[in-house]
């Protein structure tokens, strides 16, 4: 990092609201010079809607479109993603976007199809959608997926509706407990509550895995099955899978994959040879979909042997050339979004896999892990920070490191290093997460990550322990060189203070008391 | 082996080229001993056969995609007439120059609230361009799309009355019904139906009245139904469930706001939508905008799903934004969440703040009623035609409406297709009817397109009959 200076864009940018007006517009609407002729012949709105008519224009701020691009642009220059520097998150795989595929999909064809058109007149679609299907069932070891889940944990919920009515079915509902690893992602139990489901939870062992004995001693007659990811949240692999799976399996219970973490193995290992029933992947992580700073994301899930006919509908599916959606269900737990999926989201996966083909991911996933080891290798033996759980066993997509040593000897959290770091232009890790550490830093830089960018991360984190030694207050008081320096979070969150709407804000400023 | 797959994937993995250096500082000579506890039996012997062989460049892959492409047939002269909750609506350019911004998209949820202050802005734009829109104080980052949010709301109302029936009335999207009944079946939830009024398609307060009880979650109703039919009067149906105890959900349409009473005016306490007409293009379904507002109320905001961004100060007194209430959310509470969403549809929620900003309240006031106009400029036409009836349902509408024909509609729609136009949606798809279809107008429909329409029609039935 050595001579890097960086300053974030501070523009203190108004709100629309404090600059737009309602009777100011930036678009011109088509045919509307034809709109009083047509007045004159079915009448006006505000008339035939009686009661039911809004008596004023809604209270929106308008801009010219000179105006609102300067706003907007602003913001996008006081915003980071991966195409600003890395955005090293533990379990959210944030691999650079091809621009091909954002190019391809601004496509006024894709655009302009409306859901419900005939199967005829978008054969061309359905069968990239068909392909991407197939490659999906074939990388997960599955027997078919359904593209219908919006995200990674809607494709859980599915995941977890589909273990409960093949339990109903069966006559079996008194197994009404998932078992989740205390190392699993929040929307694990998230997802089995939504589900209905009692979360038990399964420790991990000290060699960072699930705890084989505990396991043992907790699955029985009401194991409707586990969520599971492998590799787990600390980057190790579940080396017990086999084990794990007999022992759920033989309990009578199924196994969930949760994909979130499958960048490190795809092309290498597959979750349906590891004994999972049940699968979902984030194409917005391992296939290169963008993020787009929280969504849209697609979460597609996948099944084999009898959980198929559990799977949401339809399901697109091919006869003799012809494309279709397939909405059969007879056992199906139904439907979870409007429609078929985040098409658009789906579609860049398809483009990202016919461009690396099967053995372009799984280079891809060495590569993950190659950075994610040499990421090891070069903090080995940096002061302030450990790598908690057998530090000897290589890490897959990601790691945990515990800022534990610096929080113990100079009062400087995983959360201040996190601060520290963007000061340096770099995005944070995952702070305290998994729960099972301490001061949690939790990294993942994909494949997408040059060397340099791994060993820049690496020197920034060593000079931070470092300043943590000589002037903690100076970490403590990062960051400085963003937009803003470190947010108020007891007022952004207090009753009497927390402001979700200009609304509120206005409310506020008139000096209403209002508490939530 | 490796050298084609290593080849596709250098230009976006620069540490190909330098793996025989990092393997050396791991100490290890070969990438595959990283999986050394992976069980033997599990590695796969050679790289799955996904894909077109091999791997696709830049040129390649703009071909296959015009290929497929080229097998999909766009209505843009004139533009679909097909409703269905999802109809063609303009998207002005300036969405896509913001929502191509990499800095935006390429954006992880803003965890680090510092460095992504523009990010969590314009979410806090959308949130209260959202709240002036339907007169109700919260409304969170998104939902996945309108049937979720829908399905969303009413597993909120369950939590925050301790009840489980769902009363649900009038006319509803068969799919978002669908959704609903899916999301809700785990938590044991009990579903009726009060179906809408044969001669208005309106709820049928009455019925309603009946059903809804000291059990009731939440009554929901969709304002527009899926029929097109818009209540006049829904305070009358947030009456019946307020006085019950039950939580009054209302799906709405976002442009309908501009001349339509918004829900935050008639009683409803959580007030969902389809943010797809807000600048988001139809994109064969997906991905939408779930829009999801609540009053301002503790026992509300602290159940809502998703997430939401607040205003508030930097260590220095500066103006800033975060996310808040937080400990509603899975990555804190688990299983006592009050949902699993975590990736929502932000960037869709920043093309629709986009999309507002450039309208500015007149402005959406003059595309609704140029949307009204052209729907029922061609309702108007189509009733004019011997045997249709346009609306079949007496009441107002927006910008669907359900039409009858003479004769079966299929023909009338092959014979369209026919002459180059997208008709209504058949309604027997979702069995309501063989001679039935859901038509709409939009901003995108020129007089032009909607006699081009009418008049195509009126051969159809001519060579029908």
């Amino acid at each position: 990092m050595a001579g890097r200076e960086w300053r974030q864009a501070r523009w203190s940018e108004p709100l629309l609201h404090e600059i737009g007006s309602p009777e100011k517009t930036g678009v011109l609407l088509p045919y509307s010079s034809e709109d009083e002729e047509l007045a004159g012949i079915v009448g006006e709105p505000e008339e035939a809607l009686g009661p039911a008519a809004r008596e004023e224009a809604p209270l929106l701020p308008g801009l010219s479109e000179v105006e609102a691009a300067r706003h907007f642009i602003r913001l996008t220059q006081m915003s980071y993603g991966v195409d600003v520097g890395p955005v090293p998150l533990g379990s959210c795989t944030m691999k650079f976007n091809p621009k091909i595929a954002e190019e391809l999909t601004r496509d006024t064809r894709l655009l302009m199809l409306h859901p419900y058109q005939d199967e005829e007149a978008v054969q061309g679609l359905l069968e990239l959608l068909y392909k991407l299907e197939r490659w999906l069932a074939e990388l997960t070891g599955m027997d078919r997926c359904s593209l219908q889940p919006p995200a990674g944990a809607a494709g859980e919920l599915a995941g977890a509706l589909m273990i409960r009515k093949y339990h109903l079915d069966r006559g079996e509902q008194q197994r009404d407990e998932m078992l989740v690893p205390d190392s699993a992602h929040g929307t694990n139990p998230a997802s089995a509550a939504m589900a209905g489901f009692v979360v038990v939870r399964i420790p991990t062992s000290e060699k960072g895995t699930v705890d084989l004995e505990a396991l043992k001693s907790v699955v029985g007659e009401r194991t409707a099955g586990i969520m599971l990811t492998n590799p787990n949240t600390l980057g190790v692999f579940e080396e017990d899978i086999l084990e794990i799976a007999d022992i759920v399996h033989s309990a009578g219970g199924l196994l969930y994959y949760d994909g979130a973490n499958l960048n490190g193995i795809m092309g290498i290992v597959r979750p349906g040879d590891m004994g999972f029933d049940i699968v979902h992947l984030n194409v917005h992580k391992t296939f290169a979909a963008p993020h787009g700073g929280g969504g849209p994301g697609a979460g597609v899930v996948c099944a084999k042997g009898a959980l198929v006919d559990y799977l949401p509908r339809p399901l697109i599916a091919e006869s003799g050339g012809r494309y279709y959606w397939d909405y059969r269900c007879e056992k199906c737990i139904g439907r979870i979004r409007a429609f078929y999926g985040n098409i658009v989201p789906l579609v860049k996966a398809f483009l990202y896999i016919a461009s690396l083909g099967g053995e372009g991911l799984r280079e891809a996933a060495i590569q993950s892990v190659v950075n994610t080891n040499y990421f090891i290798a070069l903090m080995r033996g940096t002061e302030g920070y450990e790598l908690p759980y057998d530090p000897t066993r290589p890490r897959k997509h990601e790691l945990v490191l515990s800022a534990r040593p610096l929080a113990r000897r100079y009062g400087v959290t995983a959360g201040d290093v996190a601060k520290a770091l963007l000061d340096r232009g770099l995005h944070a890790p995952t702070m305290y997460f998994p729960l099972i550490v301490e001061e949690a830093l939790m990294i993942e830089f994909t494949e997408s990550e040059p060397p340099r960018g791994i060993e820049e991360y690496a020197e920034a984190l060593r000079e931070i322990a470092e300043e943590a030694k000589r002037q903690p207050d100076r970490v403590r008081g990062a960051p400085r060189n963003t937009s803003v320096a470190r947010v108020d979070d007891v007022y952004a969150n207090h009753p009497r203070s927390v402001t979700p709407s200009y609304r509120v804000y206005v409310r506020r400023q008139r000096g209403e008391k209002l508490a939530l | 082996m490796g050298g084609v797959g290593k080849r596709a994937i250098e230009r976006w993995a620069p540490g190909v080229r330098e793996r025989e250096r990092m393997l050396r500082a791991i100490g290890v000579s070969d990438a595959m001993e990283l999986y050394r506890d992976v069980p033997r039996n599990l590695l796969l012997s050679e790289a799955p056969r996904i894909g077109f062989g091999s791997p696709l460049s830049e040129w390649e892959l703009r071909r296959l995609w015009e290929d497929l492409m080229g097998r999909v047939r766009m209505y843009i002269d004139p533009p679909p007439f097909m409703g269905g909750g999802w109809c063609p609506h303009f998207v002005p350019a300036l969405v896509w120059a913001v929502i191509g911004r990499s800095e935006f998209y390429s954006a992880y949820t803003p965890y680090q609230p510092e460095i992504n202050q523009g990010l969590l802005q314009a979410l806090f734009e959308y949130q209260s361009l959202i709240a002036d829109l339907v007169e109700l104080d919260v409304v969170n980052a998104s939902m996945y799309d309108g049937s979720t949010a829908a399905a969303e709301a009413l597993m909120m109302a369950m939590r925050v009355t301790r009840r489980r029936k769902i009363v649900v009335v009038g006319s509803v999207h068969p799919e978002y019904m669908e959704v609903i009944r899916t999301w809700l079946s785990g938590r044991g939830a009990r579903i009726v139906e009060v179906p809408p009024r044969g001669d208005t398609g309106l709820a049928d307060v009455e019925q309603a009245e009946k059903t809804v009880d000291g059990e009731t979650a939440a009554v929901y109703m969709e304002n527009p139904g899926f029929n097109g039919a818009l209540d006049p009067e829904p305070e009358t149906l947030a009456e019946v469930a307020h006085r019950r105890g039950a939580l009054f959900v209302v799906r709405f349409e976002p442009l309908s706001l501009g001349i339509v009473k918004p829900p935050g005016r008639y009683g409803a306490d959580i007030a969902v939508a389809e943010g797809q007409p807000l600048g988001l293009g139809m994109n064969y379904g997906g991905p939408g905008l779930g829009v999801f507002a609540v009053r301002w109320d503790r026992r509300l905001v602290r159940q809502m799903p998703g997430r939401l961004i607040g205003l508030t100060r930097d260590a220095e007194g500066r103006r800033a934004f975060t996310m808040i209430l937080q400990t509603r959310e899975q990555h804190i509470r688990r299983e006592k969440a009050t949902s699993n969403i975590t990736t929502n549809e932000a960037l869709m929620a920043i093309a629709a703040a986009v999309y507002l900003s450039l309208l500015g309240g007149a402005g959406l006031r003059e595309l609704a009623r140029s949307i009204w106009l052209r729907s029922h400029y061609l309702a108007k036409r189509l009733a004019g035609l011997d045997g249709v009836s346009a609306p079949v349902f007496n009441a107002e509408f927006f910008k669907e409406f359900t039409v009858e024909f003479p004769t079966d509609y299929l023909k009338v729609h092959s014979e369209l297709k026919r002459r180059g136009l997208l008709g209504g949606l058949p309604l027997e798809r979702f069995g309501m009817g063989e001679r039935r279809a859901l038509f709409c107008a939009t901003e995108l429909h020129s007089r032009r397109d909607i006699d081009r329409l009418v008049d195509a029609i009126a051969d159809a039935l001519g060579a029908a009959r």
